[in-house]
């Protein structure tokens, strides 16, 4: 009898446990469900969180910011969902809409289906997507979702070109996450913009499969070094955790190599060895402060495609310079002159970047 | 690039991804030769992790410097033993199916870690980076031989070495022992074992513990040669790869560590072969494959038949036959 106690004490005590661990995003929602007339925007987050060095906590310190200028309370005015697994995305987004929230973003295309899905059920419910274009089944934009990309081509020539005129082997590498059109866009501006400073370099191109993988990442950028490559760029999430570890072990052996961070500055993650030469950074903290003011003041960009790129700001190189060269410096701002006043298109596909290539030659 | 180079690539990078693998398929060993199946190695590796990566962070703050991973690696391994007692209490003492319950330890590990993350960092989704890793190396003096040393001794964590090591002392304490022999009599015939005076319970009890301590230290290796960090991803798999390991190799110590060699180098080879000439003709997506492919081919081909330890996955109840 007395094992049998026992046996129900410790069921009982995993199954609080287990119910305590789920709390872990409970504790975020908090209570909310009274009816307020104050704005409210708020945001679903990707298994990342806020805090993933990347889109996530980039699109969270845009919410951030914006609660401060317009005197909102961060958690009740301003609030963020964590998702732990895509099949958070839907109860999550669901949940926020339902707590009358003006406006409510998902943030990266991997949610693109569920916000697509809440919209319809919910016509008079304002959301945001990040890196995606959210359609009906007509393949129309939907009414009342703002579609939120950037020109990643854009930034990602210019940090091509920085490694381009940083490379001492004349070669340089970039690792992928997944081989999709978004990943594209990072690897063919690159690809140009090494190109546009260096013909002769060579680049050698990978992607891991998987953005949270960084034991890939790593053994990609240990062929790269080996083969000679001193700069890496790496769009690949996660992933790029293991090219940085990678990129320290050669830095603290000895042998001097670069990566390039992305989405975020990657700055202090290159510390202490100082292993980021400069990062291509995407403002998604920009674009949802942008359309959260739109939104508040009643001018929400529903249907809209936005595209960010070079002159709204919305994509560029790090502010942290000390990496760099002069000469490089100088060669960005010319460059990206020129591909705001039109001159240089970015090539964003394969098929673009050959064509792109013949014009250069 | 030639042979050499691509040899000096792709074992290093088998040494470093196995090494997480053998220490925890180690740990699986002692289990289910003990007679309980341990379904719970991810949730074990996590814990591993997770303590590793705050434990790593707390002792470099106070100035243990490049000891802290080390160090690190000890807590995990505590904290690894005391967790599989969870799956131990359940299993051994109240009998209950234990799939289940290694189940269970998945994906309490899974949440529980995550929630402490957050309550210790303030709501975050993953901990902050550790700064002193593990470093890769080059093993002074044998890394000077000519041909074998770049191979095998440059480019590598003591962790890998350390692990092959451990798996040699396993297989003398598994089979040279007469606690190792206990350990394998509770595994297969349990009645016959306590007949002769051995304590079942216990020695199943030290067989789980055991599985926790090495799954402990395979998670904490994971994140301090690779990862740097822990979040909800870091540990995704490598468990379930451990537990495929102990199975190709036998339920053996050796087999083991040979089967997380083997996926280590299926792994290096299907990344590094991309940038091999001629080889990176083929398409990437046959690469990628090729870990799974190469493994299936390897477990019908080569390997005869799995023998899983008797009693493994009975519970053991006294009197009845």
């Amino acid at each position: 009898m007395f094992k049998k106690r026992i046996a129900v004490l410790v069921a009982f005590v995993v199954v609080l446990a287990s119910v305590l661990a789920g709390c872990g995003n409970g504790k975020t929602s908090g209570s909310s469900a009274t009816k307020q007339t104050a704005f409210k925007a708020g945001e679903v987050t990707d298994v990342g969180g806020v805090d993933d060095k990347s889109f996530n906590q980039s699109a969270w310190e845009g919410l951030k910011s914006f609660a401060k200028d317009n005197n909102l309370k961060v958690g009740t005015g301003v609030k963020y969902l964590q998702s732990t697994q895509a099949s958070d995305y839907s109860p999550n987004l669901n949940t926020m809409v339902h707590q009358n929230f003006n406006v409510v973003y998902g943030i990266g295309f991997l949610m693109q289906s569920d916000v697509q899905k809440i919209a319809e059920q919910n016509p008079k419910a304002h959301l945001g997507i990040i890196d995606a274009v959210a359609v009906d089944k007509n393949n129309k934009p939907l009414k009342n979702v703002a579609s939120i990309t950037f020109k990643e081509q854009q930034g990602s020539f210019l940090v091509g070109v920085v490694a381009g005129l940083t490379t001492k082997t004349n070669k340089v590498g970039f690792v992928g996450g997944i081989n999709g059109a978004l990943i594209k866009k990072f690897e063919n501006g690159f690809k140009a913009g090494v190109k546009a400073v260096n013909p002769k370099a060579d680049i050698y191109v990978q992607y891991a499969g998987a953005f949270d993988a960084p034991d890939k990442g790593a053994a990609i950028a240990q062929t790269f070094y080996t083969k000679g490559a001193d700069i890496i760029y790496s769009a690949a999430g996660a992933t790029g955790n293991g090219v940085f570890t990678e990129a320290k072990n050669r830095t603290k052996s000895g042998k001097k190599v670069w990566v390039i961070g992305v989405d975020k500055d990657q700055h202090d993650q290159g510390l202490p060895e100082n292993v980021t030469l400069t990062s291509m950074v995407k403002r998604v903290d920009k674009a949802i402060y942008d359309v959260t003011k739109q939104a508040k003041a009643g001018k929400f960009p529903g249907g809209k495609v936005l595209e960010y790129g070079l002159e709204q700001n919305g994509v560029g190189i790090a502010p942290t310079t000390e990496n760099v060269s002069k000469k490089a410096l100088d060669a960005v701002s010319g460059y990206k002159k020129k591909i705001i006043d039109g001159s240089i298109t970015v090539p964003t596909t394969d098929k673009e970047y050959k064509e792109y290539l013949a014009n250069l030659k | 690039m030639s042979i050499f180079e691509v040899l000096t690539i792709i074992i290093p990078s088998t040494l470093l991804t196995a090494a997480p693998l053998i220490f925890t398929s180690l740990g699986g060993v002692f289990s289910e030769r003990s007679g309980v199946v341990n379904i719970g190695l991810e949730g074990l590796m996590s814990v591993g992790a997770f303590t590793a990566a705050i434990s790593t962070l707390a002792l470099e703050h106070s100035g243990f410097g490049d000891a802290s991973p080390w160090i690190a690696i000890l807590i995990a391994a505590i904290a690894g033993g005391l967790f599989s007692l969870i799956h131990a209490v359940v299993s051994i003492s109240f009998r209950a199916d234990q799939t289940v319950s290694g189940v269970a330890l998945n994906f309490l590990a899974a949440g529980l870690t995550i929630f402490l993350v957050k309550m210790i960092y303030e709501g975050k989704g993953q901990t902050p980076y550790i700064t002193h890793n593990i470093d890769k190396i080059s093993i002074p003096g044998l890394s000077k031989i000519p041909f074998i040393g770049p191979i095998f001794f440059q480019q590598v964590t003591y962790t890998s070495y350390l692990a092959i090591l451990v798996s040699v002392l396993v297989w003398f304490i598994i089979f040279k022992t007469p606690f190792g022999l206990r350990l394998r009599s509770v595994g297969e015939h349990p009645a016959a074992a306590d007949t002769l005076g051995i304590n079942v319970s216990r020695m199943r009890y030290i067989g789980v513990a055991l599985s926790g301590v090495f799954g402990g230290i395979g998670g904490a290796v994971y994140l301090v040669t690779i990862t740097s960090n822990y979040s909800v991803s870091t540990i995704a798999g490598q468990g379930f790869l451990a537990l495929a390991a102990l199975v190709f190799g036998k339920w053996h110590p050796i087999g083991a560590m040979g089967a997380s060699l083997f996926f280590g180098f299926a792994q290096a080879l299907s990344i590094t072969s991309q940038q091999i000439p001629y080889l990176d003709r083929l398409p990437s997506v046959i690469m990628l494959t090729a870990p799974y492919v190469l493994t299936l081919i390897v477990l019908t081909g080569f390997v005869g038949r799995a023998e899983a330890p008797k009693a493994d996955g009975v519970p053991y109840i006294k009197g009845q036959r």
